[in-house]
């Protein structure tokens, strides 16, 4: 037999075929003889074999016949072997394959093994992948060779405890002797190394924490050292000292100082002297820099020191260096919450970075500007954030027109600045606008009574421009539906009144109907818009023989609807004037992200066109059937559950959260909801004149009740008649937590017997606060046309201190009045 | 209490056509997700342009590129770790491979890949450095290389 090609043979033969087939068919004949070569059990060469294995396993083949191979190679007397074997255990035998505990009594040998470079292997192959239960075998000796006098294996020892620690946390108690004095050795590898053992022990245990403390002054000392000692040729890098210990040290004195004064002020000096003596002319004194930075943010340092980091990161922003801003901005956007004077000192130069080539530093630089605007700045800052929306690539476009939107009701100077500032947006970056904002438009621009004719006109002119961009183009129809008295009568004040007809004017809005370039939904809109004319225009004539047009249209919802404008003419000619009356200043919500509101009752509602929307009814089905189930299946209706918003809710300061969620790029990070003032959306669809139907104090006399208490979980009912149909009970469920840990993930869901309809609205937040520091409200209607009494089975889900909790509860006791 | 876990999760070595060199993984996944991950990350580096910084986001972890010659060094950091330090310990595995090799360049790599190995597990331990010496690296190394040529290392007992 002859002997087995070598590796580098190998390698120069197969980088020689010129197509994959080729290589494939090279590879196939190798292995071929590899395979033979193994089942010989040829002991001279199995290293070679493997090794080529090995390469042709990074080149995408299949190598899962050489795993016992391996193990061979590991157990072997040559060091060559060994060293093979243990490469190729690594990049084969992970955790996941069923050989992998093989490899524990060799690994195990091979600790206690006369040459270190033998140990060094068994321990780095343990640290880097060795599983739960051959780490709980091998700890000991872990454990035993941290203690060892010689630095190359103790240095390795330390990681690999680290590892150990990682995999199986119960076992770090034992690790603690061995720490005695790692601190004192002089052997930077093993420093290094303790550091970040250190580190990984304090991470994971308070009591830890706690002990370790008392290495802040020695950690100093070291730091100190580093700083000051002259040129070291071994460690250092351009003129630092060692840069990666600097820089674990940097680290570990953040995690031990945080919350802690005693230990923040033993470490103020030594970071003050980092901060300001180190070179800063490339990477590796800013990376030192850097950590320094965060260490500086997150402990309790004094407000000098504070002010010296972020202007650390002040000049990092101005730095060639893109990387460096890059940082910079990161580290900013995590300050600006708690030194927003500080950051605001450097908002020109963050502004400037909206312009730069990067995209993750415009990202950085957009969010971190909204987080900056107030009502101070508003005007410059959205001149240059209005500036970046024209200019700025379109996956920006969506983010930074709704943040716009935002400053914009925040900080608005004027109410005409403010309808200025939307009408841009609408129509630089028309399109990319969330489909959410028209709602919110709409209710800003019914608010601003003032503002309407200005509006209005302005809307007009626009689509007169560009119909194709249907967030404007909705707005638009919605404005001029409502207002368009106002339009063709010239009153605008704020500046000069157009001259335009009736006809005109129903011009546009069928041309919307016709055009190519309309969305279902716009088309909608404008057909109800024309509709709504029908009571300010005196061409009645027209806008009834559009409306029978549309009748028979194909698109079932403008059917649909025009069937309905179509019976008002014919039908209910009295009503029409009540109906398409003008809307009522709507009461302000709070900014949440949409809550889609499901009608039960099928009504049409001809003049909130809004809501037709389509709702997206995410709630999967199966939750439904859960209670179904529950309720013996057959004499209950699903429940119609809207979504809680995965968009933290921000009724008044949080800018930087909702886009927060929104920038990383790699998908969407669910943001924690915080919780959020209990007002409720105002019920539009339920008649034109609704009072806010929700508030916490019940209504209509109906005595309270408490439905559910159990585990520090008390949720309460609060009644109210629906206005104006007697059938229909609203219940508002308010939840609280008397523990001292947060509900999270909180999920209320109820069932009904089958004479009932219930409809469950959006909750106020998906987190219920520990210690009855707030409640979690969500509205129940319940419809009752048969007057039955009321029960109710509910499920409650969520997370507490880790863990998931789900209950289940009838809920029987409902006063009488709420059913009667 | 919710941890900062700072490690390097894995470090990837490829061509400017995409041909995978190295790879270093320091968490258990299946062959079939290595596989997954290599394909895209490979394809989101190498459609970065020159003028973008070396960073990235990339599902939930940051990565930190560098490209040297004709390579591409590739780590992936926790989004708590200091983007800027791990440049330096790229560059400090380059300047280990470039001592080792003399003037190291991608042929070195592809044809004494598990030389290249042996230094990064002499440098990095778990996704850490355990030597930030770069002369006691080499000097590990080097004796390492010198325990080859012997033919057992297990010394008879009479030598013990």
């Amino acid at each position: 037999m002859p002997a087995p090609i070598r590796l580098r043979e190998l390698i120069r033969t197969i980088r020689t075929a010129r197509t994959q087939a080729e290589e494939r068919e090279m590879i196939q004949k190798e292995c071929a003889a590899i395979r033979s070569s193994f089942r010989e059990e040829d002991n001279t060469y199995r290293c070679r074999n493997v090794a080529k294995l090995l390469y042709m396993h990074m080149l995408g083949y299949p190598a899962h016949f050489g795993q016992l191979e391996c193990l061979k190679l590991i157990a072997s007397q040559k060091f060559t072997d060994k060293r093979i074997g243990y490469l190729g255990a690594m990049l084969l035998l992970d955790e996941r394959q069923d050989v992998h505990l093989l490899m524990t009594n060799c690994i195990k040998n091979d600790l206690n093994h006369s040459t270190q470079y033998v140990q060094g292997l068994a321990l780095c192959t343990l640290g880097c992948m060795g599983s739960s239960e051959m780490c709980r075998d091998l700890a000991g000796e872990v454990e035993k060779l941290l203690k060892t006098s010689n630095s190359y294996l103790r240095k390795k020892a330390a990681l690999c405890a680290v590892h150990v620690i990682r995999k199986v946390p119960e076992l770090m108690e034992m690790f603690l002797p061995a720490t005695k004095n790692l601190l004192s050795e002089k052997n930077h590898g093993v420093l290094h190394t303790s550091v970040v053992l250190l580190t990984e022990m304090c991470e994971r245990s308070p009591d830890m924490l706690a002990h370790f403390r008392k290495l802040v002054p020695q950690l100093v000392r070291i730091l100190k050292n580093l700083i000051m000692s002259g040129y070291s040729p071994e460690h250092d890098v351009s003129g630092i000292s060692d840069p990666f210990l600097q820089v674990r040290i940097l680290r570990l004195l953040r995690i031990l100082g945080k919350g802690d004064d005693d230990s923040s002020e033993a470490m103020n000096d030594i970071l003050a002297q980092v901060a300001t003596n180190t070179e800063t002319s490339k990477n590796v004194g800013n990376a030192i820099l850097y950590e320094t930075v965060l260490t500086i943010m997150d402990i309790k340092s004094e407000s000098g020191l504070r002010v010296l980091a972020i202007n650390i990161l002040g000049r990092f922003l101005l730095n060639n260096d893109k990387n460096i801003r890059y940082v910079a901005l990161t580290s900013l956007l995590k300050t600006v919450q708690t030194d927003h004077n500080a950051v605001q000192r450097h908002r020109s130069t963050i502004v400037d970075c909206l312009k730069d080539l990067d995209v993750s530093i415009k990202r950085r630089a957009m969010e971190l500007s909204f987080a900056l605007v107030n009502g101070n700045n508003i005007r410059g800052m959205m001149k240059e954030l209005l500036y970046f929306l024209d200019s700025c690539d379109p996956e920006f476009k969506a983010d930074c027109a709704s943040g716009v939107f935002l400053a914009a009701e925040k900080y608005a100077p004027s109410k005409r600045w403010h309808i200025d500032t939307i009408m841009r947006v609408l129509t630089t970056a028309g399109s990319y606008v969330r489909d959410d904002s028209v709602p919110n438009l709409i209710q800003l621009i019914t608010n601003s009574v003032e503002m309407h004719a200005y509006t209005v006109q302005r809307l007009y002119k626009a689509l007169l421009d560009d119909i194709s961009q249907q967030p404007l183009v909705q707005v638009a129809s919605w404005c001029i539906g409502e207002y368009g008295d106002l339009l063709v009568s010239g009153q605008c004040e704020e500046e000069e009144p157009i001259q335009v007809t009736e006809d005109e004017v129903l011009d546009v809005l069928e041309g919307l109907l016709v055009s190519n370039l309309s969305t279902p939904v716009t088309r909608g809109y404008a057909l109800t818009a024309i509709m709504k004319l029908s009571t300010r225009f005196t061409s009645v004539n027209r806008i009834k023989k559009v409306v029978s047009i549309y009748g028979s249209s194909i698109d079932v919802e403008l059917q649909q609807r025009a069937v309905e404008y179509n019976a008002l003419f014919k039908k209910y000619d009295h009503m029409r004037p009540a109906l398409l009356e003008r809307m009522p200043i709507m009461e302000k919500t709070a900014s949440n992200g949409p809550t889609e509101i499901v009608q039960t009752n099928g009504e049409a509602e001809p003049s909130v066109v809004e809501a037709k929307h389509p709702p997206p009814v995410t709630q999967p089905t199966n939750q439904a059937n859960d209670l179904l189930d529950l309720l013996g299946g057959n004499d209950v209706v699903p429940v119609i559950q809207t979504t809680v918003p995965t968009k933290p809710a921000s009724a008044g300061g949080e800018l930087l959260d909702l886009l927060g969620d929104l920038s990383l790029s790699g998908g969407p990070a669910p943001a924690p909801a915080t919780s959020v003032p209990s007002s409720q959306p105002a019920f539009l669809l339920d008649g034109l004149t609704s009072p806010p139907l929700f508030n916490d104090i019940a209504a209509a006399g109906i005595p309270p009740m408490t439905a559910y208490n159990k585990n520090g979980l008390k949720i309460d009912f609060t009644f109210e008649r629906a206005n104006p149909n007697p059938n229909i009970a609203v219940i508002t469920i308010h939840a609280s937590n008397s523990t001292e840990a947060d509900m999270t993930d909180f999920v209320f869901q109820a069932a009904v017997p089958k004479t009932f309809q219930l409809q469950l609205l959006s909750p106020s937040s998906n987190v219920v606060p520990t210690l009855n520091q707030g409640t979690v409200t969500q509205v129940i209607r319940v419809l009752n046309p048969q007057k039955q009494q009321l029960r109710m089975r509910i499920k409650l889900t969520y997370t507490h201190k880790g863990s998931a909790v789900q209950d289940l509860a009838e809920v029987n006791n409902f006063p009488p009045q709420s059913w009667q | 209490m919710p941890f900062l876990c700072l490690f390097m999760q894995f470090m990837l070595l490829f061509s400017r056509q995409g041909k995978l060199r190295l790879q270093k993984w320091y968490v258990p996944l299946s062959d079939k997700e290595k596989k997954k991950i290599t394909r895209e990350l490979v394809q989101t580096v190498l459609a970065r342009k020159p003028k973008m910084c070396s960073f990235l986001e990339w599902r939930d972890l940051k990565i930190v590129y560098k490209r040297y010659a004709s390579l591409y060094f590739c780590c992936a950091i926790e989004d708590q770790d200091n983007e800027l330090i791990t440049l330096e310990i790229i560059h400090r595995y380059v300047e280990l491979l470039d001592k080792y090799f003399g003037s190291v360049c991608e042929l070195d790599i592809i044809f004494n890949f598990e030389k290249a190995y042996f230094i990064l597990d002499e440098f990095l331990l778990g996704g850490e450095a355990q030597e930030t010496s770069k002369k006691n690296v080499l000097k590990a190394i080097e004796q390492a290389d010198l325990l080859q040529e012997v033919r057992y290392v297990i010394k008879p007992p009479w030598e013990q």
